[in-house]
């Protein structure tokens, strides 16, 4: 296996949002709209998430800015029938799979109850541990091997993840057992503030892939079409042949780690500003712009429908009634056992006290 | 003597440490550059420089397996885990390595390594941002955890930690890192491990608690003493092995206990301290024993987290259970 260099870089669309028209000839037209609307929507969720969060309406977050490529690529790319098991930076991915805005403000908001997967959308939980989800889509892999049910599972993680040793054990579990997953990698060059180049030692992350005997690509995560392309093509192939693989998404971070982070004590906007020419949402708006005859109307139109949803899933959130405190009880086995209910007991006798 | 938060009081500990016992080596996530995520480790990098101070990958359990293998070879390891949740990926270095190598070796090598984690509740977090999991670490055979409760103590206590031959588990109750400051003794200051501190005498009952929990119970005294009662109020300090004497000491002088943390209520510290009781000062006990803990829950996000967390009342209310009994 030859290894992946830093040239390696697959892309079909350039900064300019020039794109090589026979290589996504098999994207629709509708299909690239949905991804543009997808993105959107992600970042003017994202931006609102933010503003709630410096108001104090929402608690603690990662932005996801500069990974909406990747983030609905990836996510549009799956089956119905696939599995996804998201970390923490993809709610793009999320919304792919039928998330619902309120859902995500209420579990970031600091409620449990936003937390439950849609129905039928084949996604775990975000996962903040980093790097445990990966065990479990190899799991998943395993079981649907073992029925043998024709469907594909894809985990996304961040270039950090790669120093865990969950992510070798995963990655070497699925080249033994030839297991229908795709492990893609977020590498937005930094895990809060450490720089890849500390991170690892190799070149690229999609060349650890050799290890293990499995796939590795490396994609340009910025380039939506490039993302869809590649996770599709490669999901096809896990879920035909049982050929696992590892996918490099190059993007990168333009935000603080999350909302608790200050990212100017590690890094210099030089280190930003080159990354701000290859915004993604950018690149497929100037594409559409040049192949679809996408204009400014069109796009105040599509932000005025999009910005209204967002405020409607927040007022939707802010509406929502708070969880009663004995809400914590819940949930944590299928039936509770007597030490939770004498705990939720007290609990509501204590309540009841402070009521009266 | 300086005013200082628990967070700076243990920054100012590290840097006067590290500069006077360069065995010492600080390892861990963020700790170089960004000086800790708590900003607990800012300005070493810049003064003891990269191979003293080490950006680690994203990898807790080579960040405490390599700190056993620098103790065997001699160095003073502090190992940082960003948060309390993320211990666990590091467990195995812990519980099957870094508690049991003296025996292992049959006293060859020791590991003087020492923890150091954020722990517990009440900063608003995110999932596995807010747990207590000390009884987990108590539980291990070989270890010793400490829980500071004040800046002072939190010199004191990191100061004996870092020069204890053995594996130390030192959690640092996040909710307090920067809630009060204190006057913190410059220069050498040490706290005895496996010293508890009576933080208020009284004779009706005897609280024991320790991290975050301590000012609570202090409330509740503070409190109860309004109406007459008075309360013994006793911060463990170190978690395990705990200083069994003041407790017994107490209790017999006593008759009545109240234990409180926030940790789950089964199994935990609390379970243990009334088994040590029960066996040793059973029939000094005029009232049964009271537990005023955190639920067998996951801790829960922000809209329902001051409900699991123990407060005044639910102390005050303990007290008045164990001496009206
Ligand atoms: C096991 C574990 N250790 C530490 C953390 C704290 N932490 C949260 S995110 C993060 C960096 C993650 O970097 P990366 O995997 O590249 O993902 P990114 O944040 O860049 O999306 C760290 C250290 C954690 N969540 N889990
Ligand atoms: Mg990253």
């Amino acid at each position: 296996m030859r290894q992946m260099t830093k040239e390696d870089l697959f892309q079909v669309m350039d900064p300019e949002g020039q794109a090589d028209l026979a290589a996504i000839e098999g994207i629709s037209e509708a299909d690239r709209m949905k991804m543009y609307r997808l993105m959107m929507f992600t970042r003017l969720w994202n931006t609102k998430a933010l503003s709630l969060q410096r108001q104090g309406r929402l608690g603690t977050l990662a932005s996801v800015r500069g990974q909406e490529a990747s983030n609905v690529g990836m996510g549009l790319a799956l089956g119905p029938d696939d599995w996804f098991c998201p970390a923490f930076r993809e709610y793009g991915a999320m919304f792919t799979r039928g998330a619902q805005p309120v859902k995500l403000f209420q579990y970031w908001g600091g409620d449990e109850r936003g937390a439950a997967p849609p129905e039928n959308s084949h996604m775990l939980p975000v996962c903040i541990t980093v790097g445990s989800h990966l065990c479990h889509a190899v799991g998943i892999a395993m079981g649907a091997k073992i029925r043998g049910d024709k469907i594909a599972v894809m985990s996304s993680s961040g270039d950090g993840s790669t120093s865990q040793g969950d992510f070798h054990e995963s990655l070497n579990f699925a080249g033994v057992y030839k297991l229908p997953v795709v492990f893609v990698i977020q590498n937005n060059h930094w895990a809060i503030s450490v720089p890849l180049h500390q991170q690892t030692a190799t070149e690229t992350i999609s060349q650890k892939a050799a290890a293990y005997g499995i796939n590795g690509e490396r994609v340009d995560g910025n380039d939506v079409f490039a993302v869809y392309l590649t996770v599709k093509r490669l999901l096809d192939l896990a879920r035909s042949e049982h050929k696992p693989s590892l996918i490099e998404m190059v993007t990168y971070r333009m935000d603080d780690h999350t909302t608790s982070d200050d990212a100017s004590r590690y890094r210099t906007e030089e280190m930003i500003g080159p990354w701000r020419a290859k915004d993604p949402v950018d690149r497929l708006r100037k594409f559409l712009i040049a192949n679809h005859g996408w204009d400014d109307n069109k796009e105040a139109e599509l932000q005025a429908e999009l910005t209204a949803q967002v405020e409607k899933s927040v007022q939707d959130y802010e509406a929502l009634p708070l969880p009663h405190p004995t809400e914590m009880f819940d949930h944590m086995y299928a039936e509770m056992p007597w030490h939770l209910l004498e705990q939720k007991d007290r609990m509501l006798k204590r309540l009841g006290e402070t009521a009266r | 003597m300086a005013r200082l938060s628990m967070v700076e009081a243990i920054n100012v500990t590290l840097h006067e440490l590290m500069a006077r016992d360069e065995r010492i080596v600080v390892l861990g996530e963020d700790v170089g550059k960004d000086g800790g995520v708590f900003r607990a480790t800012v300005g070493l990098l810049d003064k003891f420089g990269p191979m003293r101070v080490i950006d680690t990958p994203l990898a807790e359990s080579c960040i405490v397996g390599s700190a056993i293998g620098m103790a065997v070879y001699g160095m003073r390891p502090v190992a940082e885990i960003q948060f309390e949740g993320f211990m666990f990926k590091a467990y195995d270095q812990v519980y099957s390595h870094a508690s049991r190598l003296r025996r292992r070796s049959q006293g060859v090598y020791g590991v003087p390594l020492v923890i150091r984690a954020p722990y517990g509740a009440g900063v608003r977090a995110l999932e596995h941002h807010s747990d207590a999991p000390e009884a987990l670490f108590a539980h291990v055979p070989g270890l010793k955890v400490v829980i500071p409760a004040t800046p002072s103590d939190a010199k004191g206590l990191l100061t004996s930690s870092i020069e204890d031959p053995d594996t130390v588990i030192f959690l640092e109750p996040k909710r307090l890192y920067r809630l009060f400051k204190e006057e913190v003794p410059e220069g050498d200051y040490r706290v005895p491990l496996g010293e508890a501190r009576v933080v208020q005498e009284g004779d009706d009952a005897t609280i024991v608690t320790y991290g975050g929990m301590v000012s609570v119970c202090e409330r509740a005294a503070q409190h109860v003493a309004s109406e007459g009662v008075s309360a013994e109020v006793i911060d463990l300090r170190t978690v395990w092995p705990f200083d069994i004497d003041a407790i017994t000491k107490s209790v017999t002088k006593t008759g009545r206990l109240i234990i409180c943390h926030e940790a789950p209520r089964s199994l935990g510290v609390g379970a243990e301290i009334a088994a040590q009781v029960a066996e040793k000062c059973l029939l000094s006990l005029q009232a049964p024993i009271v537990r005023v803990t955190g639920n067998d829950v996951i801790p829960p996000l922000s809209k329902l987290e001051e409900y699991n967390y123990p407060d005044s009342e639910q102390v005050v209310r303990a007290i008045h259970e164990t001496v009206q009994f």
